[in-house]
């Protein structure tokens, strides 16, 4: 199978054409370089949405109801899940798959022919893996997903970055976590554009919702987004959901549909998008520069013995070129 | 070599998990990337998970006697869907008596592991066996 | 007293200096841990020093008064012998009919029931989800027809049937006493068990259809109705056999199992049942691993625990703190490799089962890593238990292993140890166990622990620190030549087509009716039995009401915890 095969298979809908392009992505084969080259122009219908949070924040269970919410509304739904490689081993759990609790498990999303789910590691890559998430995004784009849902464990600097990929950001939260410092340190209340307090029937929820609400409101930078021109800010939302129990999930549906409204209609989503195109270029770039530099590094490394020495002849070098 | 992708499936209505959920301890352990799909799954769900991760591995845990005809319906709604079984590496465990495993064989499993088998010879038999198909696939 | 424990002290350090260590080093020994397969550590040997804590009188005692740790029964086996209970069922009815008519001629004195996965699930035969699965690993039961062919030639007055069953377990118990009736057995003759044990389901065994709340509430039911109806009939199987087979250590399993009993003992006070009416038809279900005294001691343990809880939580009839237990020898020892040296692993098993003073006993047969029991292999497992009972003496005095240093000291150990979980458990539900329990349930605490120690068990055994004979050591290239019970794949479409016939044939505007009352019931709260009862009489099937059931309460799936 040649690039056009693939091109044209993902086009057209082949799941397994898709599969496997996106393990070509996620390897980094260069094969799919070509082939994301190609499939460029299909991409930008769809809505990708990214969901973090700290685990045991039930995010699993409201990206299934979600999803399931999604099909309702009569949208495709193509699931991204990534999930923590192990620094030692390489190893990795991935993706609680499509998870139904209570009610409706006759609606089945493992077999919905609408419905694509795809677990990733983030194969220690924190850096990388924003891009890799960002290509296989493009892929389930390209293949004609109206919605794309990118979920990601924890609010590091790595699962921030995942966010970058998304038109919309959600970040999950729920009662006594004891963590509002920590959502504070990890730049979570800037980055996000809907907040969902999850498992909203246990103690605190109030308490959370207020505190919450109240901090966003004091962030003043919140939607004055980069050069846009049009004045209209995005509130954020703070939405109570129990996702076992499918309650708020309309909600947070609508808040999403209404968020990427507000994109198109203030022109921020064609500002945010080119922003993402120069990140993913400069990304690319610097990773190609990267594996030079690090090539001439180790030659190097034989002649000269202080770093400084060592960077200033890589960058006469480099800039030769 | 490029990351192995397992995908520990639990078929029908077994509710046995010790040992798949071993496996798929061990097995990330060992450096895969391992997807479990919890309990109850049919063969269509997991033959739509074999396609859309693109596993290298399916590894089947079935200790309720029901393995024939439910691993073959795996292996044909792979077909099915697209798919085709002898790119990947299809692993059983649990009661399977010795005279089914020639009829597994047959389907397209590449292995029956009994109750006891250390994990390591598991691990070991997986690497070489992906590392076999990935250059029969090129 | 003290003066001798201050002799025996002295002694004991002089030994140790004088004649062990020497002996150690000079045999050039190498000092490793010894543990119980529980990982409690144990030394060389006891003495009475080792059991100075624990007073005689108070904690030990006699057999038949409060604390029980030595029997429920003051005369134990000299009075009766234990129930020789094998768990069976295959096929269709008429199958598994024919292998308990067989196992009662060899002389097994009660009868235990292996459903289909189907028939655990609540789907019956024909559903899409049953395919493949019919008559596989037990007996296909769709509707009460099935029942009577179950029972066939079985009089309800002469023998006590066990049913291993949990999210349908009214259904059978409702069947159960309807072919009481339909034999004319008075309803206070009617004896057995239900497993009914729901909580469990949800830490292991994973039989689960309904929500934790439904599903508990549907056993509560089960307890109002089981009372007033068949007051000999123990309604539920309070069990750690399954906890232990998931992976769970001893320590655990006790823990475990005695918390959930005392989930289920609160609930029923919370529904205002009299505790000293229910606790006569609850029963206990422990699994007998390999560590022959750890297991004796866990059974110990229990029996002296449950009596202390019980009278906690007001029981005042003696009867009330007996603790009854049934055990199955662990399935998860069985080895598929030289399959015959299961039979004495199992014997070691049961016999540890009955110094421990079980009730009643199921012995698996060597077969099973490979298959469902062939009659040989059957045969073999009741035989052990035989041997125990008439040829080994051992059933000849009560608690015999009492007041040994070790198990003792061993027992009250593990008695320690299991507190410990319990307290914690009870925290975690601040102050009732029933809402700790709940609690750790929706939060992985139980699942999580029995995968720790299951993931620790399994490192040992690949390290070649754990020894199983014929699997990782003495090992021996083999051909698999034992004779294997196969299931006749026809079985699947006789089930469907009898089913077929008795919907065709029963009164389906009652069924209907009875449906909705069902429905009704689930809906306002009210106790299910009465309905569920007249529903199975009008020959609806099991998938129908727990269909119904379904709907109102919904179906759950657990969280995926590795």
């Amino acid at each position: 199978m040649n690039v056009q095969d693939f091109v044209e298979g993902i086009k057209r809908g082949d799941r397994r054409i898709l599969a496997k392009a996106i393990s070509f992505a996620e390897n980094g084969h260069p094969i799919a370089k070509e082939i994301l080259r190609q499939i460029y122009d299909k991409t930008g219908k769809a809505q990708v949405v990214g969901i973090t949070g700290f685990p045991g924040t039930g995010k699993s269970t409201l990206v299934s109801k979600l999803v399931e919410e999604f099909r309702k509304r009569g949208k495709s739904v193509g699931v991204v899940a990534v999930d923590p490689s192990s620094p030692f081993t390489g190893g990795a759990l991935l993706g609680d798959r499509l998870r139904l609790n209570g009610a409706d498990v006759d609606k089945n999303l493992w077999t919905d022919e609408r419905v694509f789910f795809r677990s990733m590691g983030s194969r220690g890559r924190l850096g990388g893996i924003a891009k890799k998430t960002g290509d296989v995004v493009k892929l389930l784009d390209a293949a004609g997903y109206d919605m794309i849902l990118v979920e990601t464990v924890g609010a590091g600097q790595g699962e921030i970055g995942i966010l970058e990929v998304a038109d919309t950001a959600i970040v999950v939260l729920m009662p006594e976590m004891g963590d509002d410092i920590q959502v504070n340190k990890a730049g979570i209340l800037e980055i996000g554009d809907i907040f969902v307090i999850n498992k909203s029937d246990l103690e605190g929820a109030e308490n959370l919702e207020r505190w919450l609400s109240f901090t966003l409101s004091l962030d003043s930078s919140d939607s004055a987004e980069k050069g846009s021109a049009n004045a209209e800010r995005w509130r954020k939302r703070v939405i109570k959901t129990v996702a076992t129990r499918g309650e708020g999930i309309k909600e947070l549906a609508d808040a999403i549909t209404e968020h990427f409204e507000f994109l198109k209609r203030s022109g921020t989503l064609e500002i945010k998008r080119a922003e993402r195109t120069k990140m993913m270029a400069l990304e690319i770039a610097m990773e190609e520069i990267r594996a030079e530099i690090t090539k001439r590094c180790s030659n190097l490394l034989l002649d000269s013995k202080d770093p400084y020495t060592i960077a200033e002849r890589i960058l006469k070098d480099i800039i030769k070129i | 070599m490029e990351k192995i992708r397992v995908l520990i499936a639990k078929l029908g209505l077994d509710g046995h998990d010790r040992g798949a959920k071993i496996i798929a301890r061990f097995l990330r352990d060992a450096g895969f990337e391992v997807i479990y799909t919890g309990l109850h799954r049919t063969p269509q769900e997991v033959a739509r998970a074999v396609i859309d991760e693109d596993v290298d591995v399916l590894g089947i845990s079935i200790l309720s006697g029901a393995h024939i005809p439910l691993v073959p319906r795996v292996l044909d709604f792979t077909t099915q869907y697209g798919g085709d079984p002898n790119e990947i590496v299809v692993v059983v465990g649990g009661t399977i008596p010795t005279e089914d495993i020639p009829k597994l064989k047959a389907c397209g499993v590449d292995a029956v592991f009994i109750p006891g088998t250390p994990i390591s010879e598991i691990i070991k038999f997986i690497k070489q066996k992906v590392a076999e198909k990935r250059r029969d696939n090129l | 007293m003290s003066e001798l424990l201050e002799r025996i002290r002295e002694r004991k350090k002089e030994w140790e200096e004088e004649c062990l260590e020497p002996w150690i080093s000079k045999n050039e020994r190498k000092l490793r841990k010894f543990e119980t397969l529980s990982g409690i550590e144990i030394k060389d040997i006891y003495d009475p020093s080792d059991i100075a804590h624990i007073d005689f009188l108070k904690d030990i005692g006699y057999p038949g008064e409060f604390p029980f740790t030595r029997g429920i029964y003051p005369d134990m086996f000299r009075g009766k012998i234990w129930t020789m209970r094998l768990f069976s069922g295959f096929g269709t009815a008429e199958d598994t009919n024919r292998r308990w008519k067989m196992l009662l001629e060899e002389g097994e004195t009660g009868l235990s029931t292996a459903f289909d996965f189907p028939t655990l699930m609540g789907l019956d035969s024909d559903d899409p989800l049953a395919d493949g699965e019919v008559g596989k690993c037990g007996v296909a039961v769709d509707t009460l027809k099935d029942f009577e062919i179950l029972f066939n030639g079985i009089p309800l007055d002469k023998v006590s049937t066990s049913f291993t069953i949990n999210p349908p377990a009214g259904m059978i118990l409702a069947m159960y006493t309807a072919i009481g009736d339909m034999q004319k057995v008075p309803r206070e003759k009617i004896r057995g068990t239900i497993q009914n044990d729901m909580l469990k389901e949800f830490h292991a065994q994973n039989t689960i259809v309904l929500p934790p709340e439904p599903s508990l509430k549907l056993i509560v039911d089960i307890f109002e109705w089981g009372i007033e109806n068949v007051p000999k009939f123990n309604l539920i199987s309070i069990s750690g056999y399954h906890i232990r087979e998931a992976g769970s250590n001893a320590v655990q399993e006790l823990a475990f199992t005695i918390a959930d009993g005392m989930a289920y003992v609160e609930a029923a006070i919370e529904r205002g049942i009299d505790i000293d009416r229910l606790a006569p038809q609850l029963s206990f279900f422990f699994n007998c691993h390999n560590d022959f005294f750890e297991e004796i001691a866990k059974f110990r343990a229990a029996r002296r625990m449950w009596a202390k809880i019980m009278k906690d939580y007001g029981a005042k009839n003696p009867r009330s703190w007996w603790m009854k237990f049934h055990v199955q020898t662990a399935g998860c020892t069985l080895t598929a490799q030289q399959p015959l040296n299961n039979i004495v692993r199992v014997a070691l098993q049961a016999l540890a089962a009955v110094l421990g003073g079980c009730q009643s006993l199921h012995t698996n047969s060597f077969d099973e890593a490979w298959a469902l029991p062939s009659d040989e292999a059957v045969r073999v497992a009741l035989r052990t238990q035989q041997i125990i009972a008439y040829e080994s003496g051992v059933a000849n005095v009560v608690d015999p292993l009492g007041g040994s240093y070790y198990v003792e000291w061993l027992t009250d150990k593990i008695e320690r140890l299991a507190w410990d979980y319990i307290e914690k458990i009870k925290e975690m539900g601040k102050g009732s166990v029933l809402r700790g329990v709940l609690k750790g349930i929706e939060n992985g605490f139980f699942v999580r622990e029995i995968s720790d120690t299951s993931a620790k068990y399994q490192k040992e055994y690949e390290e070649g620190n754990r020894v199983v004979v014929g699997v990782n050591r003495f090992r021996i290239e083999e051909q698999l030549r034992i004779p294997l019970l196969r299931i006749d794949p026809e079985i699947q479409k006789r089930q469907i087509e009898r089913l077929r016939k008795v919907k065709s044939e029963r009164d389906s505007l009652a069924v209907m009716e009875n449906l909705k009352w069902i429905k009704n019931c689930a809906e306002s709260g009210e106790n299910l039995m009465p309905a569920i009862f007249e529903a199975v009489k009008s020959y609806a099937t099991i998938g129908e009401i727990m269909g119904v059931l379904k709907q109102v309460y919904g179906t759950y799936r657990k969280p995926i915890i590795i």
